[in-house]
């Protein structure tokens, strides 16, 4: 009998330890944001964290929202991996900008497509791979070079974590997602390249309830599911489909 | 003093480069602005690097409680609106259409261009820091680049250079800078000035570009 639904977000998170390597999706705002698994990890109080997302924290374009900024504003965080981690008003730094500054916390800095795909080879087993993108730039330094098809590209290798924190729309209790809109973004490669996949889902529906068509991430990737109960403090409006059907 | 193009007339010209079908990702500012000049009749897919295609137009101020949704933005964190034919993707499938060419179309901003098209746009120097995002993939990846910028810095400095000292976005990735005053292509044979704002002559633009222009035989007025 397979059961990966877990009670709470405490529940699920509780065997992270100090120094774990987390991923979490995230792009521009709460949409696709794990936020319960964030807020459990920041109350487990858990320390020298390796967080791999788009941004650092405090880069919430839509709206503001406690997201993974409350993890460098409580110091648990060692080192951040990402490719937007500064906020876009040098006026208003971020915590993870002064952390980052004063040497607390380590950067590396990513090209977000490099970063889409070597988080997505270590998921599907890659060892590394060549891409232009960032030759000729500070991205360059330290790596192999190659000419492949009379094209300059870099080396870049795979990027896997020990936690991928995961937010969809439905899971069934095989951990099949699915996922809505452009909350959908760095969540699906994500899912595949940790040794345990936690998706915070607004619903679980039974086996049968989602369309085999329809499903994005396959259970086989995820470990854990978690459904949100608490109001997230922004408006949601999961009765609108952003489906259009013609002549409407 | 001559008059230089407001942002919106900037956009409108940079709207005379999009053909129909053409699937357009649009950067943060200026060339957000283009989506609103697309010519009559033409159908454009727009392609956001956060998972989205063949959406529609940003969500208005008025529209905001009917329409304002969370999970549909667009990479400058802007509502937009559904379209029939849209569909959504993950970052591995985004980038893999960035960077895999399918992309006809993107306009970026631009703080420095280089005379063989290098561009450099996600850090000021004096900062120290700056985000790269997914502008070193779209330079790289898109079909054809259109950097959109002012023509100078307020300061008067040149932001069309011989090499740029910024950090670099690309190297040589740029085909075509619309600025304030000017529409400059760029080929292998160096900058070529091919419109001119109303009222600047040729001579005008050279003052302000640091590396030498070639005048296109056909020069002409930016036309709106």
């Amino acid at each position: 009998m397979i059961n990966k639904v877990y009670d709470s977000f405490d529940e699920a998170v509780t065997d992270v330890p100090d120094g774990a390597v987390i991923m979490m999706g995230n792009f521009a705002g709460p949409g696709g944001f794990p936020l319960n698994l964030c807020r459990a990890i920041n109350a487990k109080g858990v320390k020298n964290l390796t967080i791999i997302a788009n941004t650092a924290g405090g880069v919430g374009l839509t709206v503001d929202f406690d997201d993974h900024r409350t993890l460098f504003e409580n110091k648990q965080v060692k080192k951040v991996i990402a490719a937007f981690p500064f906020s876009t008003s040098p006026s208003r730094p971020t915590p993870c900008e002064k952390q980052i500054l004063a040497g607390e916390v380590e950067l590396e800095i990513v090209p977000q497509g490099t970063l889409a795909e070597r988080i997505r080879a270590a998921g599907y087993g890659i060892g590394a791979f060549y891409t232009p993108t960032g030759v000729g730039t500070v991205v360059e330094k330290g790596k192999e070079k190659r000419t492949i098809n009379g094209r300059e590209m870099l080396l870049e290798y795979a990027l896997k974590a020990d936690y991928a924190f995961v937010r969809a729309y439905k899971a069934d209790k095989l951990g099949n997602l699915i996922y809505r809109g452009t909350a959908r973004q760095f969540n699906p490669v994500m899912a595949t390249a940790a040794r345990v996949t936690i998706a915070e889902v607004d619903e679980i529906v039974e086996l049968g309830q989602l369309e085999p068509e329809a499903i994005v991430t396959p259970g086989i990737f995820v470990q854990r599911i978690v459904k949100i109960t608490k109001d997230e403090g922004f408006p949601r409006h999961l009765e609108r489909s952003f489906w259009v059907r013609p002549g409407s | 003093m001559e008059t230089r193009l407001t942002r919106e007339l900037m956009a409108m010209r940079i709207a005379q480069e999009l053909f129909d079908g053409a699937i357009v990702n649009l950067g943060i500012g200026i060339p957000t602005l283009v989506s609103s000049y697309i010519p009559e009749g033409m159908t454009i897919i727009f392609h956001t690097q956060n998972g989205a295609l063949g959406f529609g137009p940003v969500v208005t101020a008025d529209e905001l409680e009917e329409k304002a949704d969370i999970d549909l933005i667009n990479a400058g964190g802007q509502y937009v609106t559904p379209l029939p034919g849209m569909c959504f993707f993950h970052h591995g499938d985004s980038f893999g259409m960035i960077r895999g060419g399918h992309v006809d179309i993107t306009v970026l901003g631009a703080l420095q261009v280089s005379e063989k098209g290098d561009l450099a746009n996600w850090m000021f120097p004096e900062r120290g820091v700056g985000n790269i995002g997914g502008g070193m993939d779209l330079a790289v990846g898109v079909k054809k680049v259109i950097a959109a910028t002012e023509h100078v810095t307020k300061k008067g400095d040149f932001k069309i250079v011989k090499e740029c000292n910024f950090p670099l976005t690309g190297k040589e990735c740029v085909d075509l800078v619309v600025t304030d005053i000017a529409v400059i292509e760029i080929t292998a044979k160096g900058l070529l000035l091919r419109e001119v704002a109303p009222g600047w002559t040729p001579e005008d633009v050279q003052k302000l570009t640091e590396p030498r222009l070639n005048i296109a035989p056909d020069i002409k007025e930016i036309q709106f």
